[in-house]
């Protein structure tokens, strides 16, 4: 049988890609929460295509049962994972065998420690429902403050902003998504979202968030202080090593693999967020189907290693779309070219070799061009 | 024959044979027959396969 943990993106992805080439192998999944299927990225762009929670469902447990011929644990947390007899437990002294298993636990968020007596009142959303409860009484026009100028947070900016709602955005950078943009693209964004009416604290935090009657009351480090009906967390994903790591498999940032996707455990393998491979963290949508493509091989009986091409991220800020190919180096120089907010940039390491771009406004058309002159992620 | 779209079946992205997708090198009325197989959903990766006919659309 084989065993996936985690219905995730890249959960139902493998069983999905597995189940084109196996359909006889017992399939089971587990997940601690509804088993419902939807599409992660979808979660910050719900108001621009007019849904809620529910409303982002693509199939639900039970059709999900039926489309992949197998059996989906919902509310079902994995208490521990036995390598050695190849076993994996769950509430309730019951316990699951495997022959393979696939450990898609995804990512958590970081939680910065904040001051306050309203910290406790901070939403981070990570899946489907965490969402539902940031959007439940959640009023049209509501002051939302995103902690955190990051992809997610931009996106969040962007959705919220563009209906209706009173955006701030904190971040400790000096621009938005610092880690992928060079300053002139992340301006270009900045500015992109201020027109949406996107209130930026920058070189900023948040140091505490006090209840103030119905509202809240943010207090951040420079001094200023913020009235907000909601709090968004959005300052990043730190992979789930808690049950790999519990049960002794080889773990760093991620969960270790091999070019096969496997653990350091017998027949134990992993995909998604969860993973480190190559020394990488591989996080957002695009490497999950390259390797779920990979895997479910694998797992079929044919070895496959991965092969990651060079994988644009396409932020979704429709205010100023940017896509971005985060170069794997780290020494280099960005070379920016066009007028604001149509701006092409190109990383090149010190040989002039480019390692990586980014594209903003109407430049993002170049795309393609671009990306075919990239190295991909994993050269063998 | 009127153009067609093609919907990503993983996470709702459309190809449009009357867009094309300029983007990715397939200019505006690129047949989905002429897509190559090996093309890939931009969103998410998913396969060419993937993708179903959108009735109607």
């Amino acid at each position: 049988m084989l065993v996936i943990v985690g219905t995730g993106h890249a959960g139902y992805t493998l069983a999905r890609e597995f189940r084109k080439l196996d359909k006889a192998t017992k399939l089971t999944l587990v997940t601690r929460d509804d088993g419902a299927s939807y599409y992660k990225p979808d979660l910050s762009k719900a108001f621009a295509s007019g849904k809620d929670a529910d409303g982002l469902v693509k199939a639900s447990r039970e059709q999900m049962e039926q489309e992949l011929d197998a059996r989906v644990h919902a509310w079902t947390e994995v208490t521990a994972l036995e390598p050695a007899s190849r076993r994996i437990r769950l509430p309730q002294e019951s316990t699951l065998d495997y022959s393979q298993l696939v450990l898609a636990t995804g990512a958590a968020p970081i939680r910065i420690p904040v001051g306050g007596d309203a910290a406790g009142r901070i939403f981070s959303v990570n899946n489907r429902l965490d969402y539902a409860r940031f959007r439940d009484g959640l009023a049209p026009g509501a002051r939302v403050l995103i902690v955190g100028a990051g992809l997610i947070g931009c996106e969040w900016a962007n959705d919220l902003g563009a209906h209706g709602f009173h955006v701030s955005v904190v971040d400790v950078a000096a621009w938005p998504l610092p880690r992928l943009l060079p300053e002139p693209c992340g301006r270009a964004l900045q500015d992109a979202l201020a027109g949406l009416g996107v209130a930026w604290y920058l070189k900023d935090s948040l140091k505490a968030l006090d209840a103030d009657g119905a509202a809240l009351r943010a207090t951040l480090a420079g001094g200023t202080t913020l009235e907000a009906d909601r709090v968004l967390s959005a300052v990043g994903l730190r992979a789930d090593l808690s049950l790999a790591s519990a049960a002794g498999l080889a773990c760093r940032q991620g969960i270790v693999v091999d070019a096969l996707l496997k653990t350091s455990a017998a027949d134990v393998y992993a995909l998604g967020d969860c993973i480190e491979i190559g020394g990488r963290l591989l996080p957002f949508i695009l490497p999950i189907a390259h390797a779920a493509r990979a895997l479910a091989p694998t797992l079929a009986g044919t070895p496959t290693p991965v092969q990651f091409p060079a994988m644009p991220v396409l932020v979704k800020t429709p205010a100023c779309p940017v896509v971005v190919c985060p170069p794997a180096v780290i020494e280099g120089t960005w070379q920016v070219s066009g007028q604001a907010p149509d701006l092409e940039a190109v990383f090149s390491d010190p040989a002039g070799r480019p390692q990586g771009f980014a594209l903003t406004g109407a430049a993002t058309a170049r795309r393609g061009a671009l990306t075919a002159t990239m190295p991909p992620v994993t050269p063998r | 024959m009127p153009y067609r779209k093609y919907q990503c079946t993983n996470c709702g992205h459309i190809y449009d044979e009357a867009l094309g997708e300029p983007s990715e090198g397939l200019p505006a009325g690129t047949r989905w027959e002429d897509v190559p197989d090996t093309w890939t959903c931009p969103e998410c990766g998913a396969s060419k396969a993937d993708f179903q006919l959108l009735e109607n659309a």
